[in-house]
């Protein structure tokens, strides 16, 4: 599937993980942060177990490791969060350079770090070896219910078109000399991204109009049908098995 | 009227009879509208704003209905039971490309219609390579739409029609938005089209370069009926309905193909 644009996030490439079904690959990545987040949180050779598991598919995938570490920038808020937990969390606390902190925050804060950034690792991995399209084509094989995938998809054909909207919107106001600061200018702003939103609207109604006379009845037609082999399965599958035996593991040393 | 030859055995493209309208909030567009399109011909649907031009549109493939009056596309008449048939038949070409080619790729909207119609696989595919031969867009195939210049999305608008073997080409303002290179590009493909056309538009030369006859509607009746030609080159109709030919422009001097 080659489209002449994609999105951020994809990194082109012909690897074999990006050649997997998009449905194998989001049924991997699903298996495979769910098992991690079932794993005990004081097995903590296992977490880094998992992030050897995401290594080999990213060297697979042919994934520098530098563009995932970039990427998982994103995960920053959540981190910081989790780094107010040992002074909140009441409890037993410990020393350490002479500040106090909390033992149970401290064991939450490894939770929410490690857990969380496999997960987001993960979703990285997928994102940029899948592109936004066969995500959705993905997504509806796995049925997830057909709106939710329509909603998606149309995100993607018009937020360009919206942005652009937006664009040419800020230009005729800046056109007229108005220059937004501070909080006096709010208004403006706020009747503009209401006029952006009843355009919008309207353009769903003139979109649907389109659709229906074409033969539109509520579904989206299945044109492009993706189907995986056995063998596609069972490649997808080797990430969250072998995730799994390590939290078995896990649980039982 | 129109010189056309004696109706033959094949039921009009289009048959519209009586056809009046008036929206929920009270304001009536259509009062009594009487339209026959002939198969394989084009037919330019002329008129100021406010003439009722879309409301009539909506009402070819069952949109809009529930007014006085009877639309029949190739004989069939325009009602809940032939709804799929109907909308497969009459194939619109809205005036935004943006608002008629909704899917991430080129491909995948001009396979759209005929999907929805039951077809899948290697006929689709056909389909698809089909109709953007046609209006000169195969080589786009995989790219998104709003890749592609306001001309170029205006041709694959056309080709996701086209690939549902419309009865009926309706073209709202086509040349709307185009270079003139563009717009030409539009009416070669167009004018090489083996279909019937029916053109709404206020551009009048192009309805005088594509269309061999034209009706006006205004007020939301049928106004006029005759050659385009004919039509352009008759001042006081023309400005009884608030038609305006471009500056210089003189539709006597021209002389059409058709």
């Amino acid at each position: 599937m080659s489209t002449g644009h994609a999105h951020k996030l994809y990194r082109h490439g012909e690897s074999p993980v990006h050649r997997l079904p998009p449905h194998c690959k989001i049924a991997a990545a699903l298996c495979f942060v769910l098992v991690v987040v079932s794993t005990p949180r004081e097995a903590v050779w296992a977490f880094g177990l998992y992030a050897l598991l995401l290594g080999a598919v990213a060297a697979a995938a042919r994934v520098p490791a530098g563009f995932v570490l970039r990427r998982l920038v994103i995960e920053i808020p959540f981190v910081a969060f989790a780094l107010l937990m040992p002074f909140l969390v009441p409890g037993e606390r410990t020393e350490w350079l002479g500040i106090s902190l909390s033992v149970p925050g401290l064991w939450g804060a490894w939770n929410i770090l490690a857990k969380g950034t496999l997960g987001v690792a993960t979703s990285v991995l997928l994102a940029s070896t899948t592109e936004l399209r066969s995500l959705l084509l993905g997504l509806q094989r796995l049925k997830l219910p057909p709106l939710m995938v329509q909603i998606a998809s149309f995100m993607i054909r018009y937020g360009d078109v919206i942005t652009d909207e937006m664009r040419r919107m800020s230009i005729a106001r800046r056109s007229r000399g108005f220059e937004a600061r501070g909080v006096r200018h709010w208004g403006v702003l706020a009747k503009s991204a209401g006029a952006l939103f009843i355009r919008s609207y309207e353009r769903g109604e003139r979109v649907h109009l389109a659709m229906v006379s074409r033969g539109y009845t509520g579904t989206m037609p299945v044109i492009d049908e993706v189907t995986a082999s056995r063998a596609q399965w069972a490649y997808a599958a080797a990430l969250p098995f072998s995730a799994l035996a390590v939290c078995l593991l896990g649980w039982t040393l | 009227m129109t010189s056309l030859p004696p109706p033959a055995a094949v039921p009009p493209s289009l048959d519209v009879r009586g056809l009046a309208y008036a929206y929920p909030d009270g304001h009536q567009a259509l009062f009594g509208v009487d339209l026959t399109v002939e198969r394989g011909e084009r037919v330019g649907l002329l008129g100021p704003n406010g003439a009722g031009k879309t409301t009539l549109v909506l009402h070819l493939n069952g949109i809009l209905a529930g007014g006085a009056g009877t639309v029949a596309v190739a004989g069939l008449p325009v009602g809940k039971q032939h709804m799929a048939e109907i909308r497969r038949k009459v194939g619109i070409v809205f005036q935004d490309p943006d608002d008629q080619l909704f899917m991430p790729t080129v491909r995948e909207d001009v396979a759209f219609g005929p999907a929805a119609a039951g077809l899948r696989g290697e006929e689709l595919e056909k389909r698809v390579r089909t109709a953007l031969d046609l209006v000169g867009m195969t080589e786009y195939l995989d790219r998104p739409p709003h890749h592609l210049s306001f001309g170029q999305r205006r041709r694959v608008a056309v080709a996701t029609v086209l690939a549902m073997e419309p009865e009926i080409l309706v073209l709202d303002e086509p040349s709307s938005n185009l270079d003139p290179a563009s717009r030409r590009e539009l009416a070669d493909i167009l004018r090489s089209l083996d279909v019937t056309v029916l053109m709404v538009t206020h551009d009048l030369p192009y309805a005088l370069e594509l269309c061999p006859r034209s009706v006006i509607l205004s007020e939301g009746v049928i106004a006029a009926d005759g050659r385009t030609q004919d039509l352009l080159a008759d001042p006081d109709l023309m400005h009884a309905h608030r038609l305006e030919l471009p500056f210089g422009f003189d539709p006597r001097a021209v002389t059409t193909g058709a």
